[in-house]
């Protein structure tokens, strides 16, 4: 569903100028939960951000369900990850002021479905990921691993092509972490979604239907 | 309301602190414009109080008069003259002038005398007790009631006292429109009374009150009255006369303007604070959305709202705790000049709008500056 190739990107100019990526091919298949681990600089998140269609790289092509997604204009682009894709930030981003059901409803209000259908569908989607008790409550009356659930329901309201998740074990304790990782793979992933994971955290490899390994803006063979 | 909008609006609401600051702060600074610029109207208004109490349609008087308290006593050929050019349906002389009145106590306090033509009262009030007619009694005075009528010691009909040592007495009592700016009670009498009564000067003519037989009739007369060596002003033109003397001749319209600009930027600099710090506190939360897929133009879209809502609940507040104000004050002091006007609600939502404007600026700046891959990089 997603195929990458070439993809390279530099950061700065002259003396500071960094480059994050090299010429690097991806590819990812529905029913697959990719991890993209690697040391801290590697480049992981940045070919997180280009395949999700939020960095331009210099170089390189992007395509997801058979389109080339560095061709749209910025509004086609924002449209299309609206469509197709759901994140779950490292620290999740929650709105504090609004409540739970009405967080994760922003995908639906942004689609511009009605407000009704969008709490409703949101409430559904707390339903799933086991916090039709928190519904009215702001994020910061919850715990780091409820709050990791709140920001996973956000991401599949809108029941996305591809999930991309963010260091999401980061703020948690091991346990919580694994049994994150371990709910998504359990109840997200099926054959019409995929799922690309950054992460370090080695705790929760085992859950990875494929991992790729990166170092200085390279995959490196094998490195799975 | 669309879904974003109500995002907006809740993200707004839900900060309460910041919400009320906002508020507070533009209510703060719509109060002061609007009760800075209806000061200045009221003053305005009341100091042609005696254009709009007489209502003629038009006004000669010397070029050099510039607000009806100072008027510049006209020779008596003007009036032939003036009666004598076409397009004038009647013209007939009035007097206003001061006169010093001895109360019954032994103290004084002066007074507007208004001397009303002899043959046709042109100009006269709406009387509230006794007949106009009595005007013409010997030594008959007409008093006005209104906020300075007590200052007479809030005479009745019958009523005597001296009007510079003349005789006077009171035969009915009258309503005009608007009292006087300077706070001085006033008397109507006859022209002829005014100005045996009234310490005489060479010439007694205060103005001529011009009935034109048109509207079309108006500028040929004007055009005539300045051939004369005088000046010719509809009511409308005088009283913008009188509005410009005190605008651009005296401090007072300088001191309201630049009081009326510290209120704004007071407003300005709260509200961009506040609002700025709101957008800040939100700002990687706006770059989720962003990244989410959310349009830039959403986001303005969203940023505009939460500026009007509360630059609207300002204004409302502010224009309702002047209003407030005023209407408070004029029960205490009735001729206290204030009044609200669509020209000083128009003037102070203007500026609310533009310090909302300015506040919604800054924020979006800062909005559709994010860069969504901030959000990854942390």
């Amino acid at each position: 569903m997603l195929k990458a190739h070439g993809i390279t990107k530099t950061f700065g100019e002259g003396p500071s100028r960094t480059v994050a990526l090299r010429d690097v091919d991806l590819s990812v298949d529905y029913g697959e939960m990719l991890y993209i681990v690697g040391p801290s600089g590697s480049g992981k998140t940045t070919l997180l951000s280009i395949i999700s269609g939020i960095l331009r790289p210099d170089a390189g092509q992007v395509v997801v369900k058979d389109r080339d997604i560095w061709t749209l204009d910025s509004d086609a682009l924002a449209g299309f990850r609206l469509q197709t894709i759901g994140f779950v930030f490292q620290d999740y981003h929650l709105f504090p002021r609004l409540t739970t059901t009405e967080n994760v409803a922003i995908p639906l209000i942004l689609r511009r479905e009605s407000w009704e259908q969008s709490l409703a569908q949101a409430r559904r989607t707390l339903r799933i990921v086991g916090l039709e008790t928190k519904e009215g409550l702001p994020p910061y009356k919850l715990s780091g691993g409820e709050k990791q659930r709140v920001a996973i329901a956000r991401a599949i309201v809108s029941e996305p092509d591809l999930l991309v998740l963010d260091e999401p074990t980061a703020s948690l304790d091991g346990e919580t972490g694994r049994m994150i990782v371990s709910f998504v793979k359990e109840n997200i992933l099926n054959a019409h979604r995929a799922i690309v994971i950054v992460t370090h955290d080695s705790r929760i490899y085992e859950y990875a239907t494929r991992v790729v390994r990166m170092e200085d803006g390279h995959i490196i063979p094998g490195g799975g | 309301m669309s879904g974003l909008l109500r995002i907006a609006l809740k993200l707004l609401l839900n900060d309460r602190g910041k919400f009320v600051t906002l508020v507070i702060g533009i209510t703060f600074s719509a109060f002061l414009m609007t009760q800075m610029t209806s000061m200045f109207s009221g003053i305005l208004h009341q100091s042609a109080a005696n254009i709009i109490n007489v209502g003629a349609k038009m006004w000669v008087m010397d070029p050099a008069v510039e607000t009806p308290q100072n008027s510049i006593p006209l020779p008596n050929y003007v009036l032939d003259a003036v009666r004598s050019i076409p397009g004038v349906k009647f013209a007939v002389p009035l007097y206003i002038g001061a006169g010093l009145v001895k109360l019954d106590d032994g103290t004084y306090q002066a007074a507007t005398i208004i001397g009303l033509d002899d043959a046709t009262l042109f100009g006269r009030p709406t009387m509230i007790a006794g007949h106009i007619l009595d005007i013409y009694k010997n030594n008959a005075f007409i008093m006005v009631k209104d906020a300075n009528y007590p200052k007479l010691n809030s005479p009745r009909i019958g009523t005597s006292f001296e009007i510079n040592d003349h005789r006077a007495v009171v035969v009915g009592l009258a309503h005009t429109a608007i009292p006087g700016l300077f706070g001085l009670p006033t008397l109507y009498t006859t022209y002829t009374r005014a100005t045996e009564d009234l310490p005489p000067t060479r010439y007694q003519i205060s103005y001529i009150l011009v009935e034109p037989k048109s509207r079309t009739d108006i500028l040929p007369i004007e055009a005539a009255v300045h051939h004369l060596g005088y000046l010719a002003l509809t009511d409308r033109e005088f009283i913008a006369r009188n509005d410009r003397f005190y605008e651009f001749k005296t401090g007072m319209g300088t001191n309201i303007l630049m009081m009326t600009l510290i209120s704004f930027f007071v407003g300005l600099s709260i509200a961009g604070e506040t609002f700025y710090m709101f957008i800040l506190d939100n700002v990687e939360h706006f770059g989720a959305l962003k990244a989410i897929g959310a349009k830039s133009r959403e986001l303005i879209q969203m940023i505009v709202f939460q500026a009007l809502v509360v630059g609207f609940l300002g204004f409302g507040f502010g224009v309702l705790l002047s209003s407030g104000m005023i209407a408070l004050a004029k029960l205490k002091i009735p001729n206290y000049a204030a009044m609200v006007t669509y020209l000083t609600l128009v003037l102070a939502l203007v500026m609310v709008l533009i310090i909302s404007i300015f506040s919604s600026y800054i924020g979006i700046r800062k909005v559709t500056r994010i860069d969504p891959f901030d959000v990854f990089r942390g």
